[in-house]
């Protein structure tokens, strides 16, 4: 019997009738865990002590989950996937990660990362690559590389992530499960080595729309610790998903999904513009009125700059601790300029460095109107746009990326500035704060895809009630890659 | 007159030590002689930390903000400012530039030095956090994270002082602002204030008006005591002065300097082509918030009296003079002490005598605060009366205040305890009086009422049979007419 390929209702029963222990659990999932690493590298570290927990009226207690390793986790190693931070281990938790904690959550594995957060293909941690589930070829995209890798192969139900311009939602859709990145601060930030921190958003990753709100629902909440945290009381996800989106109504956007856009479009764009198509169609069907709407091209182009733009500047800052001076290694030198600089030249691999150039460039007082200042009005004009969608539409569905993952060796993915939008458009969901969620709609050459919707803040229940009806018309629900598969009790 | 005119402005930097935490942590915001004691995660910049806003900081600020009379902002937003040091944890300091809107800008003080009313112009006044602080030893540095993220207020002004003297009189009246604003002990010896200041000299001929004509700014960094503000300036307008007499002023590049306290000069730093880019952009973590007009009515109505304020109530409600009055403003622990005196219904001129008199040269003598000291308003209200009632002598008072903090005991026990009551009983008295008289029959009857030294012999031994304690008044009375109807029979 398998059950780490269950949801967690069926967990939870199966713990209160006792059917099955925390224990039996937690060590099912580990199992998997040391399966899964020699297969595809996606643990830092797997707690082998985890403990069992009691099991309590909450859903996620007894239950065994990953947590990404950007969380802080008190006296637990918590690298963020980075050389700097290779031996650290926090005094104190994440909010949120402190909030599972007391649900009777079980962590027993934190998950790789690209460094701290950078980077979109699971290429840069500190520990190596991860390998897609579906296929050990190719990439799970990034940063919760990890996490979508775990909870795609069935270790878990659930695993966190994080989100700065599509960290959980863009793997989620490569390795075939569902990510939620909800509204800027529902979620408290306190304890998440930060990115960009004005787009920074925590979230996880599940193998349905339910199992999304049900974590949510707990990892949720103002936090005195968090400024930008708000009073989310008022918001009960689980209890939202109704499956009743009659009349609800839903746009895209003809610039990014009208496959006559693109000159010489790949088969497997072809393939993936259809397959979202029929997933429109899905929509119709369920009652819910699809529009196509247009958006000013030179708008949606400018979009990846501004990212690149505000994301460096405000993470050469965020990343400014990272001395060695009171943690991590201690760099050698006779001054502490010396120090620092050996720290940070050893610590940070090549990509995170230049990102740190960038940043420190379009920050400099000759240059901030010119690149930094400019990109926040564009940030502006792209939240406004999205917001005036919004007065008219629940919400925007759009296809994530421009397929299936990619290769790992780069072969065939040569990121070409026609597709760059279709890419990264997700981030507009950061620039915005706004609740956006990925699912599985299909397969391309074997692989998995997804689809997201994004709505306006606040907008949470709506959001997550419109992906919960639409995964039920379509059966990559509950889906597991098969990599460590097969009978665990043999 | 001197050929050179000199411009000084001044950043002063204050420390708020009366919020109970940091200002964006929630670490204790006192001080502590053990290092790294009063430090959270936040303090140290671990990662996953953010800034919490204290409310009790910015209220402070824009009191302060309101009576250096500047424009408050309608926004409160905080910036990073960037560059790597070990005391700053962050890589970042918390602080306002002057885009957006610090927490006051463009207003101007009115102070008094040497008797004469001046005016400077402020710049901005902004709310930030302070480092920590490092002690450079032999071989090692050691950092003292306790003041990191302890608020700090930072006040910019036009270069509108002329001399030393001014920059010190104005910076003691902004000492007195914050003490009265219960914002800070605003103490320099605790590092509390310290400064830096921008010095530069220009022809007296020429129109100070125009900037055009102003010299080449000198800012001298790091002065940390009001004394080394006055000799800093000095050295350095002497410094400017004989550039200007070789004739090498024009060459003189605008750069930043520092004081050396043990050499009494300054010492080059860097040139402004040096200057630090510190890349300031809002901090994100803090949401901007609305400064309610609401809230800004409420910290208005509630800016406690200033020394100013005080100063003219003494002189035009009490009756005391202007230099009693400036006496007892300058410090407010003592201003506090006086009203609190008068709150109680102490005499108000008997209460101004003993606390610039004995009071104050007590305090000096032993170096001591006002706030270590043993005797209480209510005590020296009980002392004044016991004078006022007669109890006691005005020279005995001084015997009993000693002997109050001395044995730590209030005025009414001493008195008892010393048995220093005088007699006032008139019937006791006469019967001392007739005592007297009887044992100098002789001489009373030879009593010549119109040769005083004659009753004073007669006096002195009552006091000398009541060991002083009988009122010298009424036994002069009972004894005098005693005495004439000795006479008169």
């Amino acid at each position: 019997m398998r059950y780490m390929n269950k949801s967690i209702e069926e967990l939870h029963e199966l713990l209160v009738k006792g059917e099955v222990t925390s224990k039996e659990l937690i060590d099912e999932s580990l199992k998997l865990s040391h399966k899964l690493q020699d297969e595809c590298n996606a643990f830092v570290t797997i707690l082998d002590e985890a403990k069992e927990t009691k099991v309590t009226d909450n859903l996620l207690s007894g239950i065994p989950f990953g947590c990404k390793d950007n969380y802080s986790t008190k006296g637990i190693l918590s690298t963020g996937s980075s050389n700097t931070l290779k031996d650290y281990v926090p005094f104190f938790d994440a909010t949120a990660y402190e909030k599972l904690k007391n649900a009777g959550a079980v962590m027993v594995n934190k998950t790789v990362m690209d460094e701290f957060g950078m980077g979109g293909t699971g290429t840069t941690g500190h520990t190596g690559t991860v390998k897609n589930p579906w296929d050990k070829t190719r990439m799970c995209a990034g940063s919760s590389s990890g996490s979508a890798c775990a909870v795609a192969a069935g270790v878990y139900p659930y695993a966190t992530g994080s989100d700065t311009g599509d960290s959980i939602r863009k793997p989620a859709a490569y390795c075939g499960i569902v990510g939620y990145k909800p509204t800027y601060g529902l979620i408290s930030r306190y304890g998440l080595f930060p990115f960009a921190s004005s787009l920074d958003h925590l979230g996880v990753l599940t193998r349905n729309v339910k199992d999304a709100a049900i974590v949510v629902d707990n990892m949720k909440g103002i936090d005195k610790n968090d400024m930008t945290s708000w009073d989310s009381s008022n918001i009960h996800l689980k209890d939202s998903l109704t499956g009743d989106v009659k009349g609800k109504k839903l746009c895209y956007i003809k610039e990014i999904c009208d496959i006559n856009n693109y000159k010489n479009p790949s088969n497997e764009l072809k393939e993936h513009l259809e397959n979202f198509m029929n997933t429109i169609q899905k929509a119709k069907e369920l009652g819910i009125e699809v529009v196509e709407e247009s958006v000013d091209q030179t708008l949606l182009n400018a979009s990846p700059a501004v990212y690149v733009v505000i994301s460096c500047a405000e993470a050469t800052s965020n990343m400014s601790n990272l001395t060695g001076i009171i943690f991590g290694p201690r760099g050698e030198g006779d001054n502490y300029i010396d120090m620092m600089k050996d720290h940070r030249t050893k610590g940070f691999s090549p990509l995170i460095k230049r990102r740190f150039v960038i940043g420190s460039y379009v920050l400099q007082s000759q240059n901030q109107e010119r690149y930094f200042r400019n990109a926040q009005r564009v940030r502006r004009l792209l939240v406004d746009k999205w917001k005036e969608l919004f007065k008219k539409y629940d919400a925007v569905i759009l296809p994530v990326g421009s397929g299936p993952a990619k290769k790992l060796d780069g072969s065939k993915d040569i990121l070409t500035k026609e597709t760059q939008v279709l890419e990264e458009h997700l981030q507009i969901g950061n620039y915005g704060g706004f609740p956006s969620i990925t699912i599985p709609n299909g397969f391309i050459d074997n692989l998995p895809v997804g689809v997201n919707i994004t709505g306006n803040c606040y907008d949470d229940e709506n959001i997550l009630n419109i992906a919960y009806a639409l995964e039920s018309t379509m059966p990559y629900k509950n889906q597991i890659a098969g990599i460590v598969g097969g009978e665990m009790d043999e | 007159m001197s050929k050179y005119k000199t411009k000084i402005g001044l950043e002063m930097h204050c420390e708020i030590s009366e919020t109970k935490t940091k200002v964006f942590s929630s670490a204790a915001n006192s001080y502590s002689s053990i290092p790294n004691s009063n430090i959270r995660p936040v303090d140290m910049a671990f990662p996953g930390i953010l800034p919490v806003v204290n409310k009790e900081a910015v209220r402070m600020a824009l009191m302060t903000s309101m009576v250096l009379n500047c424009s408050q902002p309608e926004y409160m937003y905080f910036e990073r400012k960037n560059y790597y040091y070990p005391d700053l944890p962050k890589g970042f300091q918390l602080t306002q530039e002057t885009k957006p809107i610090p927490v006051g800008i463009y207003g101007k003080v009115v102070f008094e030095c040497n008797g004469e009313e001046k005016t400077v112009r402020v710049n901005n006044l902004h709310l930030e956090e302070d480092a920590a602080s490092s002690d450079h030893l032999y071989d090692i540095t050691t950092i003292d994270y306790n003041r990191a993220g302890v608020p700090l207020l930072e006040l910019v002004t036009e270069p509108d002082l002329h001399s030393a003297d001014e920059a010190v009189a104005f910076l003691e009246h902004m000492r007195s602002v914050y003490q009265y604003l219960n914002i800070s002990e605003a103490d320099s010896k605790k590092g509390q204030i310290r400064c830096d200041v921008n010095v530069s000299i220009m022809d007296s001929d020429l129109d100070e008006e125009d900037p055009n004509n102003w010299g080449t700014k000198i800012e001298i960094k790091n002065v940390n005591s009001f004394g080394g503000v006055r000799d800093a300036i000095n050295y350095e307008i002497k410094r400017q002065t004989k550039l200007k007499e070789n004739g090498t002023y024009d060459d003189m590049e605008q750069q930043t300097r520092r004081w050396d306290e043990e050499s009494g000069t300054t010492i080059a730093m860097r040139s402004k082509v040096d200057a630090v880019d510190y890349k300031y952009f809002v901090e994100p973590n803090i949401p901007k918030f609305k400064i309610s007009k609401e809230w800004l009515n409420e910290i208005r109505k509630n800016i406690p009296e200033l020394a100013y304020d005080r100063k003219k109530k003494y002189m035009n409600e009490y009756g005391l003079s202007e230099y009693d009055s400036n006496i007892l403003v300058k410090e407010k622990d003592i201003s506090d002490y006086f009203e609190k005196s008068i709150s109680i219904g102490t005499d108000v001129k008997q209460a101004a005598n003993w606390v610039n008199g004995m009071i104050l040269s007590y305090l000096n003598y032993n170096e001591i605060s006002i706030k270590d000291f043993f005797m209480t308003p209510e005590m020296l209200k009980e002392l004044i009366d016991l004078i006022e009632s007669k109890t006691i002598s005005s020279k005995q008072g001084k015997d009993v205040f000693y002997k109050c903090l001395e044995d730590k005991k209030d005025p009414k026990q001493v008195v008892k305890d010393e048995g220093m009551m005088q007699i006032t009983d008139e019937n006791q008295i006469m019967d001392i009086v007739k005592e007297v008289i009887n044992e100098n029959l002789e001489q009373a009857r030879t009593f010549d009422p119109q040769n005083p030294k004659a009753l004073d012999y007669f006096i002195g031994q009552v006091m000398k049979k009541t060991r002083g304690k009988a009122n010298p008044s009424i036994a002069s009375k009972l004894m005098r007419a005693e005495l004439e109807k000795i006479v008169s029979e």
